[in-house]
C-alpha cells in the first residue's frame, strides 16, 4: 500500500501578516512556516495505514526552497520518501498547482493519495479535487474516517445533520477533515532518521510541464490587503444611569439594529 | 498559543537544523500538551502521569543514548529538549532528567550487560519509572557523610538508612541507590516492593508542586548480589550522575527564564497604566526587560558552549558548574523581576510566573547548591578547595581521631 500526501508550507497561524513591496504577496521576512494543519491529518492517516499494511508515504509539495524544510518534518513524523517540486507557487491558481501535483503524483508509485482538506495559507481547498479530476481518480472530500482494504476505501464525512459513507476503487483521493485522527508529534529518532533520507527535487519542466502555463493564468492575485483596523469601541457615560441605559437601547435598536 | 522563542542575537544560527526540529518538536508538545493543565497539576500538587507515554514515544527518555534503538542525539539537543520542558514546568523537567541522567545514565554507564539489557528498554519506554537516592536528610551538600551502608551477606546486599527530597520516589518503580560498603561508596538497583525498602512523600511544598518529591527508607533491606552496579567503586560515580543531571538544569533553566521574560514583556506591553500608555513605555519596566533578554542571551551561549565541549569529551564538572550555577540563579532572578512586573497579578496561577518562581528556589538548591558550585569555580581557579571550613576539618580529624582510639580498647 504505497501512499502520497501532498502538503503545502504555510505561515504559522499566529503569524502578523505584513504585504510585500510589490502589493502582490505577502512579506516573507521573519515569517514562521509550518505544515498546513490539515495536512498533518492526511498524513497521520497515511503513516498508519503504512504501518497497518506497509509500503510508502511519499510527501510532495510544489513550492519555493523553504517548503524543502516541511518536507523534512513530515519525514520525521514517518513519512519515507519526499519529493519537492520547486517553484514559485504563489503565483499559481488552485488548476495550475493541481497540474502541477498530478504530474508529480504520476512519477511516484502510489495506491491512494492524500490532501488536508484545505490549505490555511489562502484557504484554498479547491487543489485537492482539481488534482484527482486531472487523475481521473474518484475523490472523497473532508473526510472524518477512513478504512481502507481489498482495493478499496470506505470513507465517512459530515454532512448537515448526517454522516455520509462513501465508498471507492482505488486509486483515490482523499481530503481529510479535523477529527480524521489525532497526528502523532514527531519523534526524536524519526527526526535523526529523517536526516539520512535524500528529499528528491524537480522543477516543473522535469514533470515535462511549462511553468509560464501554470504562474499567472487564469486566476491573478492583483493585490493583497489586510483587513482594515477595528474602531475603538464608544464609552459611554455611567453618571446618570437612567441616561446611559437609555442611550444603550437607542444603540442597540438604532445602530446595531438588534431590536 | 504557541512560544515565538526567545533569540535576541540569532542564537539560533548556532543550532543545526536537526538541533532545531527537536527543539521545535518539544515546543510543540509543551505548548500542547503541557501548558493547558500545568497550572492545574501545580495547584492540586500531582504530577501529571498521562505525560508519560507521550515523552517516551517521542523519545524524551534517554535520548543522547544511540544503542537500544534510542535516537543518539548529541548534548545541545539533549539540551534544548531540557530547556523546553522546563520552560512547561521545573518538575516536568526534573521527572525527564532524573529518568534519562540519573537513573538510565549510572546503569547504561556503570551497569552490567544484564542491568542495561533489562532495564534501559522499559525506561525509555516509560514503562518503568526510576529515582536517584543519593541525598540524606542530615547529607546534602557533602554526601562524601552519608549513612546509608550496605553489607554483603551470602548471595545478598542488606541496605540500612534513609534518603531524603528524592524525586520521583513514591512512584519510582526502581531506585538507584548509593551506600557505603566495604570502605566506598557504591550503587544498587532496588526494585519497588522489596522487603524492607519503604517510601513517603514529602508534605506542604511550595516548590516542584507537580513533582513527586519523597523519602526512601532502608530497614535491612535485602538485594541480590547481582544488584550492584559492578563498576561503581567511590563518590566520584554517583558524583559522575550528577554532571549529567547539572548540564541538563543549566538549560532548563533558561527554559524558566524564557518563560517568565516572554510572559513579562507581553503583559508589559498590553498592560496600560498612567494616561493611556503600556507600562513597557516606563523606563524602570524597560530597564528589567533589558537586564533579562541580557541575561538570558549570556545563559544561551554558555549553555551552547558546554553542550559543544560536552560532544567532543571536554567538558569538565567545574563548567557545568558554572552553567547551572549561573542560568539557574539568573531564572530565578528573571522569575522575580517578572513577577514584579506584572504586579499583583504576578501573584496569581493564572499567570506562569509565580510557580517558576517557587520551583526555582528548589531548582537553585538541588543538584548542587548554588554556593557550592561557587567553591567548585573557586576550587577549579585558585586550586585551593574550601568546601570544608577549617575548624570543621579540625573538628572532623578530632572525631576520627577518637573513633580510632575508641576501636583500640
Amino acid at each position: 500500500m504505497n501512499s502520497v500526501v501532498c502538503i503545502s508550507h504555510v505561515p504559522d497561524t499566529e503569524s502578523r501578516i505584513k504585504v510585500s513591496g510589490d502589493g502582490r504577496h505577502i512579506d516573507e521576512a521573519g515569517l514562521k512556516f509550518i505544515v498546513s494543519p490539515y495536512d498533518e491529518f492526511a498524513l497521520e492517516e497515511a503513516i498508519r495505514l503504512k504501518e497497518k499494511n506497509g509500503g510508502d508515504v511519499t510527501v510532495v509539495t510544489y513550492g519555493p526552497e523553504r517548503a524543502a524544510q516541511a518536507l523534512r518534518e513530515c519525514l520525521a513524523r514517518g513519512a519515507t520518501k519526499a519529493l519537492h517540486i520547486k517553484g514559485e507557487s504563489a503565483d499559481a491558481d488552485a488548476l495550475g498547482i493541481a497540474k502541477v501535483l498530478a504530474a508529480a503524483i504520476r512519477s511516484v508509485p502510489h495506491d491512494i493519495v492524500f490532501f488536508g482538506k484545505q490549505g490555511v495559507g489562502t484557504d484554498n481547498g479547491l487543489v485537492g479535487p482539481m488534482t484527482a479530476e486531472l487523475l481521473g481518480y474518484p475523490q472523497v472530500n473532508v473526510v472524518t474516517h477512513l478504512e481502507v482494504a481489498d482495493g478499496k476505501l470506505t470513507a465517512s464525512r459530515e454532512i448537515e445533520g448526517a454522516e455520509e459513507v462513501i465508498e471507492a476503487p482505488l486509486p483515490a483521493v482523499i481530503t481529510a477533515q479535523k477529527g480524521l485522527n489525532e497526528p502523532r508529534y514527531a519523534s526524536l529518532k524519526g527526526i535523526m532518521a529523517a536526516k539520512k533520507i535524500a528529499i528528491d527535487t524537480k522543477s516543473v519542466a522535469d514533470l515535462g510541464l511549462d511553468e509560464s502555463n501554470i504562474l499567472n493564468q487564469r486566476v491573478v492575485f492583483v493585490s493583497l490587503q489586510l483587513p482594515p483596523e477595528k474602531a475603538g469601541g464608544r464609552k459611554i457615560d455611567a453618571s446618570d444611569p437612567a441616561a446611559a441605559a437609555q442611550e444603550i437601547i437607542k444603540f442597540i435598536r438604532e445602530e446595531a439594529k438588534a431590536l | 498559543m504557541s512560544f515565538p522563542g526567545v533569540d535576541y542575537m540569532d542564537i539560533d544560527s548556532l543550532y543545526s537544523e536537526d538541533e532545531l526540529m527537536v527543539r521545535q518538536t518539544v515546543r510543540d508538545f509543551v505548548d500542547e500538551e503541557v501548558l493547558p493543565i500545568i497550572e492545574h497539576a501545580n495547584r492540586e500538587e500531582k504530577f501529571p502521569n498521562h505525560l508519560i507515554p507521550k515523552m517516551a514515544e517521542m523519545g524524551l527518555f534517554g535520548a543522547t543514548i544511540k544503542e537500544y534503538d534510542l535516537p543518539g542525539l548529541n548534548n545541545v539537543a539533549y539540551g534544548l529538549i531540557m530547556q523546553e520542558l522546563e520552560r512547561g514546568d521545573s518538575g516536568l523537567r526534573s521527572f525527564a532528567s532524573v529518568q534519562s541522567g540519573l537513573v538510565m545514565y549510572p546503569i547504561y554507564t556503570y551497569g552490567s550487560k544484564e542491568q542495561r539489557d533489562y532495564w534501559i528498554p522499559k525506561l525509555a519506554a516509560g514503562e518503568k519509572i526510576g529515582c536517584f537516592g543519593l541525598t540524606e536528610p542530615d547529607f546534602g551538600s557533602n554526601p562524601g557523610g552519608m549513612r546509608t551502608y550496605a553489607r554483603r551477606d551470602g548471595n545478598s546486599w542488606v541496605l540500612n538508612g534513609a534518603k531524603a527530597w528524592i524525586t520521583n520516589g513514591s512512584v519510582a518503580d526502581v531506585a538507584v541507590v548509593w551506600a557505603k560498603c566495604e570502605g566506598t561508596i557504591r550503587g544498587f538497583i532496588v526494585e519497588k516492593g522489596t522487603p524492607g525498602f519503604t517510601t513517603a512523600y514529602h508534605m506542604g511544598k511550595f516548590s516542584l508542586r507537580a513533582s513527586v518529591t519523597s523519602q526512601l527508607f532502608f530497614e535491612d533491606c535485602r538485594i541480590p548480589a547481582e544488584n550492584v552496579l559492578p563498576e561503581t567503586n567511590g563518590l566520584k560515580y554517583p558524583l559522575g550522575c550528577l554532571t549529567q543531571a547539572r548540564y541538563g538544569i543549566a538549560w532548563g533553566g533558561l527554559g524558566a527564564a524564557m518563560a517568565v521574560y516572554n510572559t513579562a514583556l507581553e503583559y508589559s506591553k498590553s498592560r496600560i497604566q498612567f494616561g493611556g500608555m503600556p507600562i513597557a513605555s516606563h523606563q524602570l519596566v524597560q530597564n528589567k526587560l533589558a537586564w533579562m533578554v541580557t541575561e538570558i542571551t549570556k545563559g544561551q551561549l554558555l549553555a551552547t558552549q558546554m553542550g559543544r565541549l560536552k560532544d567532543q569529551g571536554k567538558l569538565k564538572p567545574h563548567h557545568v558548574s558554572m552553567g547551572k550555577m549561573n542560568n539557574v540563579n539568573i531564572a530565578l532572578e528573571c522569575a522575580r523581576m517578572a513577577r514584579d512586573i506584572l504586579g499583583a497579578n504576578g501573584v496569581s496561577d493564572e499567570y506562569p510566573v509565580i510557580r517558576h518562581m517557587m520551583n526555582l528556589e528548589s531548582v537553585k538548591t538541588y543538584e548542587g547548591t548554588h554556593d557550592i558550585h561557587n567553591l567548585i569555580i573557586g576550587h577549579a581557579v585558585t586550586g585551593i578547595p574550601a568546601y570544608n571550613p577549617p575548624m570543621s576539618a579540625q573538628a572532623e580529624q578530632e572525631a576520627t581521631e577518637r573513633a580510632a582510639e575508641l576501636a583500640k580498647k
